[in-house]
C-alpha cells in the first residue's frame, strides 16, 4: 500500500517542532483522515479542531504546505507527494496545542458589531433579487481562513484596529440586509478600520466558500465610507440632513 | 481535591445548536441568569450540517396547508407512537418559530411574491421546509448566534460537562473540563437544559460530527432521569459511499425533494416495489430499507449504493437549488452531479428516542433537569420526517428555556447545595485514565463500538444479532474502563474520548436493550424475526430505560392518550 509522510507540528505556547509519521493512502482521503490516523495509531494526544468533516462548519483550519486550507477538504492526493505533506496551525492566531489556536478574538469582535435592526413597522415581504447578495455572505462558515491569510493581522498584527475580512462580510450581510435600518459607516470607519485593508483579494482566495469577500462585500462598503466622510460635497450635504442609510 | 473554577446561573443550557441557543435566548429573554456550556466553538454545533429546510405549516407555496395537516403527518410518519402533544404543539407553534428567525436577520429563500419560500420532502403531505438553498442549519444557526450573543448570556466554549450533581433530588450543579487547558470547572445552577444532540457517533457509517457522543442522554441517565424509545434510531437513506473518507456523509433529501430519481444497477425505480405512491419522497425509514434490500439482493451500485440522480432537473437550476451537494461530490468524488448520477446507502443519522419530557415544559423526570432537540424523546416516535427536527429545535428550545426559567424563578431564594462527595468522585473519575500505566487505547475502543453497533444494531435486526451485540456491548465496557493515556490534560483528543466513549456504551447499551425488548417492526426498527406491526402490544407503549441500584433497567410505559378530537385529525384524510 502507497505511504505518505506527514509533517505535522506539535507543540504548544513555549515553542516546538515537527514530527514526522508515515500514513497509508487510500482513495479520495483528505489531510484530516491523515491526521486521525495519526491520533488513534501514534499520538492519541495530537490536538486538532474539527467538527462535521464535511465542509461545513468551519473547524479544522491548517496551513498546509504553507497555505492556509481546511483539512476535511483537502485531498492528498491534489498535494504533491513525492514530499512530505506539512501541517501547521494557523499563524495569525496565538497556538494552544499542535494544530489548535486561540480564534477567541474573534469572537470579541463579533460581539461588538452592532446587530439587525429592522423597523418596528416591518412587513417582512422580500424578494430574491434582493436576499440574494446577503445571502452570498451568510454562506460564511466561520473558519479563519481569511483572518489567517489577511496580511494587515497576519504581518502587522493590527487586531487592535482592524477587524479583518471575515468581520466585514458579516457588516455587509447587515448593511445588504433588505430589511435593516441601522447605519454602520462610523463603525466601519472608526473600530472596524476597513481603511486598512488595501484590496489584495487574499482572503477571497482563501475562502472555501467561494465568497467574493473583496469585491462584493469590501468594496461596496469602502465606497459607502468614502462617499460619506470624504466627498466634500455628501459632507456638506449630511451637514444639514443628517446621514441617509444607503 | 485539586482547583478549580466556579460559575453560578440560574440556568445552564449544555450544548449549543439550535436547541440549545434557542432555549438560552428564551431563559435570558425570561430575566435568568443563563450560561451557554458548548463542546466546541459557538457556531460549529451539528445544526450547521442540516441542509433541507425547516417544517412549518406556513402555507405559503401550498395554501392549504395547516398545523393539523402537519400534525397529521408527523404521526403518520412516528408510525403513531410520537407524544401527541409534542407532535400538537410543534405543529401549531413551528410557523412563528421560523417568522421570528426572519425577524431576527435569518434570509430563506423568497417566493415570487417575497415570501418565504417552501419545498416538498419525503412525508408531507404539502411544501413545506423553508429552506435557503441546501444551507438551512448553517443560516439558522448564525441567526440564533447573532441573537445570543445579544441577549446577554454568558457562553462558555470548548468546556466539555462531564457530571450532573443533586441535591437531594434536585438538580444543583454541573461539573465538567475547560477542553483547552484541562482544568476542572464547576456550574453552579439551579436548572440544567441538556441540548446535546444524538448520538450517532457510536456508529461508525454517520452523517454526525464527532461531538454526537450521547452526553446528554448519558448525563440523564445517571442522573436518575427515564430515557424512552431508545431503538428508534434514523438512519438517513442517502449518505455518500465513495470514496471511503467521505462515507456516511449526508446526501440532502432535498436532491429528493427536487425531484431526484433513485434507481438500482439495471436501471430500475426501484421505490415502485416498495411505495408505488410516494415513491422517491415516501419516509426515510422506508427509503432506508428499500435502498438496503437493493444492495443486499445484488442489484447495487459499484460501490454498493443506489443511484440518485437530479441531472434531469439541468445544471443551473442544480447548482442554484443544492449548491453544497454540488461542490461536496465535486470535491470529494469528482462527480458532476448535474451531468451523472450519484452513489447513496443508508448512513446513521438521529435518534428518536432520547430524555422522558413534559410536552409543554420540556422537563424531564428529575426535578430541575430539562431537555430539548434531539436528546429528548417523544416527539418524532419511530420516524422522523425531514425538516422536523429544525422545527423541533426552536419550538421545544423555547419551550425548555421558558421551563427552566420559570422552575428557576420559583425556586429563587432556595440555596441548592453541591455534594462534595460526588464532586470529588467526578474529578477522580476524570483522571483515573492518567493513572493507567496499563490500558487500552481509546481510539482502538471507539473503533469496535462503531462496528459492532453497525454490525449488530443497524437497519434489519433480529434477536440473535442484538444479543451478540449486547454482549458485545458488555465486553467494550470492560475495555473501556481500562484506558491509557497518553501526554497532559491539555487540549488533548485521547483524553476526552475516554468520558466520550463511556457516554456512548451507555446510550448503545439503551439502543440495544430497547431493540432486543421491542419484538415489532415500527418506523425505523426493523426486526427480521417480527416484521409486522404489533398494535395490540407494541403499539401502545414506549420503551422505558432508567438506572436502578446501578443497573440498567428496561421496561415499558402506556403511550400517553390522545384527545378525541386529535384522534380525528389522524385517522382523517387529511388534504
Amino acid at each position: 500500500m502507497a505511504v505518505v509522510k506527514m509533517r505535522l507540528y506539535r507543540g504548544d505556547s513555549n515553542g516546538g517542532a515537527e514530527k514526522e509519521y508515515e500514513v497509508p493512502l487510500e482513495e479520495g482521503m483528505v489531510v484530516l483522515d491523515a491526521i486521525h490516523f495519526i491520533q488513534a495509531n501514534y499520538d492519541g494526544d495530537l490536538a486538532v479542531r474539527w467538527n462535521c468533516k464535511a465542509a461545513k462548519c468551519g473547524s479544522c483550519s491548517a496551513e498546509i504546505n504553507g497555505m492556509p486550507k481546511l483539512t476535511c477538504k483537502t485531498r492528498l492526493d491534489t498535494l504533491p507527494l513525492d514530499k512530505p505533506v506539512t501541517v501547521y496551525p494557523i499563524k495569525t492566531f496565538p497556538i494552544i496545542k499542535d494544530l489548535v489556536t486561540d480564534v477567541s478574538w474573534n469572537y470579541k469582535v463579533r460581539k461588538t458589531i452592532p446587530p439587525f435592526t429592522p423597523a418596528k413597522d416591518t412587513k417582512w415581504v422580500m424578494y430574491q433579487e434582493d436576499v440574494e447578495r446577503g445571502q452570498e455572505f451568510r454562506k460564511c462558515i466561520e473558519c479563519f481562513l481569511c483572518q489567517d491569510v489577511c496580511h494587515i493581522l497576519r504581518n502587522h498584527d493590527k487586531k487592535n484596529e482592524f477587524i479583518g475580512p471575515r468581520m466585514l462580510i458579516k457588516i455587509a450581510e447587515l448593511e445588504m440586509h433588505p430589511l435593516d435600518t441601522l447605519d454602520r459607516k462610523e463603525f466601519l470607519r472608526d473600530q472596524a478600520g476597513i481603511g486598512y485593508c488595501n484590496i489584495t483579494k487574499c482572503c477571497t482566495e482563501v475562502c472555501p466558500e467561494h465568497i467574493h469577500i473583496t469585491d462584493n462585500a469590501i468594496i461596496p462598503l469602502k465606497e459607502r465610507v468614502a462617499d460619506t466622510y470624504f466627498d466634500p460635497l455628501q459632507w456638506l450635504l449630511e451637514k444639514f440632513k443628517g446621514s441617509p442609510k444607503q | 481535591m485539586e482547583k478549580y473554577e466556579t460559575h453560578t446561573h440560574d440556568v445552564i443550557v449544555i450544548g449549543a445548536g439550535g436547541a440549545g441557543l434557542r432555549a438560552a435566548i428564551e431563559a435570558s429573554a425570561q430575566g435568568a441568569s443563563v450560561g451557554l456550556v458548548c463542546k466546541s466553538l459557538l457556531g460549529k454545533a451539528h445544526t450547521v450540517m442540516a441542509e433541507g429546510g425547516v417544517a412549518a405549516a406556513l402555507a405559503n407555496v401550498d395554501t392549504k396547508d395547516d398545523w393539523k395537516t402537519h400534525f397529521h403527518d408527523t404521526m403518520h410518519g412516528g408510525k403513531m407512537l410520537n407524544n401527541w402533544r409534542m407532535a400538537q404543539l410543534h405543529a401549531q407553534e413551528a410557523p412563528d418559530r421560523v417568522k421570528e428567525l426572519e425577524h431576527w436577520g435569518a434570509l430563506f429563500d423568497r417566493t415570487k411574491d417575497g415570501k418565504i419560500m417552501q419545498r416538498a420532502f419525503g412525508g408531507h403531505t404539502w411544501k413545506r421546509l423553508a429552506h435557503v438553498g441546501d444551507r438551512t442549519g448553517l443560516e439558522m444557526i448564525r441567526t440564533l448566534q447573532d441573537r445570543g450573543i445579544h441577549s446577554g448570556m454568558e457562553v462558555y466554549m470548548e468546556c466539555t460537562i462531564t457530571h450532573l450533581l443533586k441535591d437531594g433530588e434536585r438538580i444543583s450543579g454541573a461539573f465538567g473540563y475547560w477542553r483547552e487547558s484541562g482544568r476542572f470547572v464547576l456550574f453552579k445552577t439551579k436548572t440544567v437544559i441538556i441540548a446535546t444532540g444524538g448520538i450517532g457517533k457510536a456508529y461508525k457509517v454517520t452523517s454526525n460530527s464527532w461531538e454526537y457522543t450521547g452526553d446528554g442522554q448519558a448525563l440523564a441517565y445517571e442522573a436518575g432521569a427515564d430515557l424512552i424509545d431508545m431503538e428508534f434510531v434514523q438512519f438517513h437513506p442517502t449518505g455518500m459511499v465513495w470514496p471511503p473518507s467521505v462515507r456516511g456523509i449526508l446526501v440532502t433529501e432535498a436532491v429528493r425533494g427536487e425531484g431526484g430519481l433513485l434507481t438500482n444497477r439495471n436501471g430500475e425505480r426501484f421505490m415502485e416495489k416498495y411505495d408505488p405512491e410516494r415513491m422517491e419522497l415516501s419516509t426515510r425509514d422506508v427509503v432506508a430499507r428499500s435502498i438496503y434490500t437493493e444492495v443486499m439482493e445484488g442489484r447495487g451500485s459499484p460501490h454498493g449504493g443506489a443511484y440518485l440522480d437530479i441531472s434531469h432537473r439541468g445544471a443551473d437550476y442544480v447548482k442554484k437549488k443544492l449548491p453544497s451537494m454540488y461542490h461536496q461530490f465535486m470535491e470529494f468524488a469528482e462527480i458532476d452531479i448535474t451531468k451523472e448520477p450519484m452513489e447513496v446507502f443508508p448512513t446513521t443519522h438521529y435518534i428518536m428516542g432520547g430524555i422522558r419530557v413534559d410536552a409543554d415544559t420540556a422537563g424531564s423526570t428529575v426535578p430541575g433537569l430539562f431537555a430539548a432537540g434531539e436528546a429528548a424523546g417523544g416527539m418524532h416516535g419511530a420516524n422522523r420526517l425531514g425538516g422536523n427536527s429544525l422545527s423541533d429545535l426552536l419550538v421545544f428550545g423555547r419551550r425548555a428555556g421558558l421551563g427552566a426559567a420559570q422552575y428557576a424563578n420559583e425556586l429563587r431564594d432556595n440555596a441548592l447545595k453541591i455534594d462534595d462527595v460526588e464532586l470529588e468522585k467526578a474529578a477522580r473519575e476524570m483522571t483515573r485514565p492518567f493513572e493507567n500505566a496499563e490500558g487500552e487505547n481509546p481510539y482502538t475502543v471507539h473503533q469496535a463500538l462503531q462496528e459492532a453497533m453497525g454490525a449488530y444494531i443497524g437497519v434489519f435486526r433480529t434477536r440473535e444479532k442484538i444479543s451478540d451485540g449486547i454482549e458485545e456491548i458488555q465486553v467494550l465496557k470492560d475495555r473501556a474502563s481500562q484506558l491509557r493515556i497518553e501526554g497532559s490534560r491539555m487540549f488533548n483528543p485521547g483524553w476526552h474520548l475516554c468520558k466520550d466513549l463511556k457516554s456512548m456504551l451507555i446510550v448503545s447499551e439503551a439502543i440495544a436493550r430497547c431493540a432486543l425488548q421491542r419484538e415489532e417492526s415500527r418506523g425505523a426498527h426493523s426486526r427480521v424475526d417480527f416484521p409486522k406491526y404489533d398494535d395490540e402490544k407494541w403499539g401502545r407503549v414506549n420503551s422505558v430505560i432508567s438506572k436502578e441500584n446501578g443497573n440498567m433497567k428496561i421496561g415499558t410505559s402506556p403511550l400517553p392518550q390522545i384527545p378525541e378530537e386529535l384522534r380525528k385529525i389522524v385517522e382523517g384524510g387529511h388534504k
